[in-house]
């Protein structure tokens, strides 16, 4: 990669990914959007006060800590944790929802709505509604409902209504079909806060830059508590959000390797997975052309995770670039693996990472030990794992 | 001339509008949907509208929602789809027949396979809801190719540029959404529809057909008096939910519906 790195092109292609595949009653809100976001990103004042938002009400900059403990114990690399999981909140995915809601603002919409799979988006997303007084509904497959009911307790807290959805598996994509049939109907009032690195453009490059953010200061954090850019990153992916956010920033440093890691459920070759970078194949699903898990005739295939926040069948299209570029590697840990990261950290380090974050956190464990001591790998902590208690506690045989 | 534009100068001939039912291929079983497709043509239908059954059908409403669910639990598909219109086929030479479903099926069968298959099971339109113009330039080329219509929805919200887009590369028809939301929702608002057809008429030579919204005899008469045709789906599919115990029932309904809806729009 010689020159800089600059996608998407301006209908939001990665390469063969991306664009804008919509229904046409979408088409003319997508394009107030694009028009928004284009000039927004690029306007002193809005810019100004994301930034006030993102130091004051989220709690940034999030510290990169240098697990040494537990560096040690893997006995390779140098472990730093990039602390998503102390913002307001509990992960990354408050970056976004900031930033998309001041955009709503600016666009002059009243009313916010977003789907949800682990509930983190849509706790973010009640959050700031909360906060700018907007009215907020999300969309929360019925499946997810019953597995998160921590956080659905805290959106309805928060004022929010929340909607479990009943179509299709009733889960993260099912509440993402039904978000976007809201939106299709209210159009006029109402602006979509879509949670991950997916969908029709400008949403996938939208939320990288609002997340990128974490990326900017991981990399200058690193600089100057380890003196040098990192050899790898690492960081879970469902949609991809918290990867893209990492990962964006360093995509020109050619050295620094760039590591997925997808959710194999049941194990890949199960066929339960949410997997599709690793084990699926190109389409269309969403608004945008990307890696997905479907069957021969095309049909969207169920997919299984521990964590609800990985169990999406698509990937943002960025990332399906970045595969088929080869400028980022992707790889997948079970959910049994998974646990074996959530425990590790738990006990290691006195940090207990969310479920997602703890794929990454497993992968960690893999890596880390075939790396030299003076090596450096960071790897995001997206969230936290209180919203995971009454899993762990269930599969442990407790009822809290 | 193909079978889409020969009618269409037909009925402009007649003075007559093109009564356009929709369902979804194998809704509630696969056996059903071919003798109602020559049914419906009994009861007056012009050109049938046949659902592909998606996991995903993000722009339709409930109804047509549960019709996808009951058909691909029977695993139909795009290729037992156009198997149907296939079928069909064989002793219905004249009635065009347009699949309507999403574009993932598509890319997975691969564009060019797609446009053969399709040309090969004698269908004469397809649309795709979620491909917009500016992404559907390969795909209709090898449809334009093939004398297959590539057809678009249009918005009440689309502008005069993006129908220009629609008329260049699409043909057959083009079909008006007249309610903003998904499939099956909302009223009607004649005097709405009937300012924005005007707006489209400047910017396409393609015949209108309307959709969405249309539930009665009466609504099929007001919207024919407004475009070139007349969609019906959710009316009809809710004929099949409403008799799920005796397909013979739903096809009965059905059938009067769509009589009912002829007459009404001819009177």
């Amino acid at each position: 990669m010689t020159e800089k790195y600059n996608m998407p092109d301006e209908r939001g292609h990665f390469g063969a990914y991306g664009g804008i595949f919509v229904a046409e009653t979408l088409m003319p809100a997508i394009t107030e959007l694009n028009t928004a976001y284009q000039h927004y990103m690029h306007d002193a004042d809005f810019v100004a006060e994301l930034d006030k938002d993102m130091q004051h009400y989220v709690g940034r900059p999030s510290p990169l800590y240098h697990a040494e403990r537990w560096s040690k114990e893997l006995g390779g690399a140098q472990i730093y944790l990039k602390r998503e999981d102390l913002n307001h909140t509990g992960s990354h995915k408050i970056n976004n929802t900031v930033g998309q809601a001041l955009l709503a603002k600016r666009m002059g919409k009243t009313r916010i709505i977003a789907e949800t799979g682990a509930g983190q988006h849509g706790v973010a997303t009640a959050t700031v509604a909360a906060r700018l007084g907007l009215e907020c509904v999300i969309y929360m497959g019925a499946v997810d409902v019953a597995r998160q009911s921590l956080n659905v307790y805290r959106m309805k807290l928060l004022g929010a209504t929340v909607v479990a959805v009943e179509s299709g598996s009733k889960t993260l994509k099912d509440a993402l079909n039904e978000a976007l049939r809201d939106w299709v109907t209210n159009i006029d009032n109402t602006f979509y806060i879509i949670g991950t690195v997916a969908g029709p453009h400008p949403y996938p490059a939208m939320v990288r830059d609002f997340q990128a953010i974490l990326g900017r200061e991981a990399k200058q954090q690193c600089l100057a508590q380890a003196g040098k850019l990192p050899n790898a990153l690492v960081a879970c992916v469902g949609g991809g959000s918290n990867a893209m956010g990492l990962f964006y920033p360093f995509i020109d440093d050619a050295d620094v390797k760039l590591i997925g890691v997808e959710a194999a459920g049941d194990g890949v070759e199960t066929g339960r997975h949410s997997a599709p970078l690793c084990a699926g194949r190109p389409g269309v699903l969403h608004g945008n052309r990307t890696y997905l898990m479907s069957d021969d005739d095309g049909e969207i295939i169920e997919t299984h995770s521990i964590s609800a926040g990985l169990d999406y069948p698509g990937v943002g299209p960025e990332h399906a670039w970045l595969k088929d570029s080869g400028r980022a590697q992707y790889v997948n840990i079970t959910d049994d693996e998974a646990l074996g990261g959530f425990y590790a950290l738990t006990r290691m380090e006195g940090i207990i990472p969310a479920l997602e974050s703890s794929h990454a956190m497993a992968y960690v464990m893999k890596l880390a030990p075939t790396m030299k001591s003076d090596d450096v790998l960071i790897v995001n902590l997206s969230g936290r794992g209180d919203k995971d208690m009454q899993t762990m506690a269930r599969r442990e045989g407790i009822e809290l | 001339m193909s079978r889409l534009a020969g009618l269409f100068a037909e009925l402009a001939q007649k003075n007559r509008k093109a009564l356009i039912p929709f369902v979804t291929a194998g809704d509630p079983n696969p056996d059903f949907t071919v003798p109602l497709m020559h049914a419906m043509v009994g009861a007056g239908a012009d050109i049938i509208e046949l659902g592909v059954p998606f996991s995903d059908p993000m722009a339709d409403g409930p109804v047509i929602q549960r019709a996808s669910e009951r058909a691909l639990a029977h695993h139909q598909s795009l290729r037992t789809t156009l198997a149907i219109a296939t079928e069909f086929r064989k002793t219905n030479g004249h009635t065009p027949i347009v699949i309507m479903g999403y574009l993932n099926p598509v890319e997975i069968m691969g564009y060019e396979k797609f446009a053969d298959a399709v040309q090969a099971a004698g269908v004469d339109g397809v649309l795709t809801v979620d491909l917009p113009p500016e992404e559907a330039v390969e795909c209709t080329a090898l449809l334009n190719a093939r004398g297959v219509a590539p057809i678009f929805l249009l918005a009440p919200n689309s502008s005069a540029e993006r129908v220009q887009k629609m008329d260049a590369i699409g043909s057959g028809y083009l079909y008006y959404v007249s309610l903003k939301g998904v499939t099956g929702a909302g009223h009607l608002d004649v005097a709405d529809v009937e300012a924005k057809l005007a707006e489209i008429r400047a910017n396409t030579k393609l015949p209108v057909a309307i959709g969405f919204g249309v539930k009665d005899a009466e609504t099929a008469k007001t919207v024919a008096n407004l475009g070139d045709g007349v969609v019906v789906g959710s009316a009809l599919i809710s004929q099949i939910e409403a008799n799920l115990h005796s397909p013979a029932q739903a096809k009965q309904a059905i059938i009067e519906l769509l009589t009912s809806m002829r007459q009404a729009m001819d009177n």
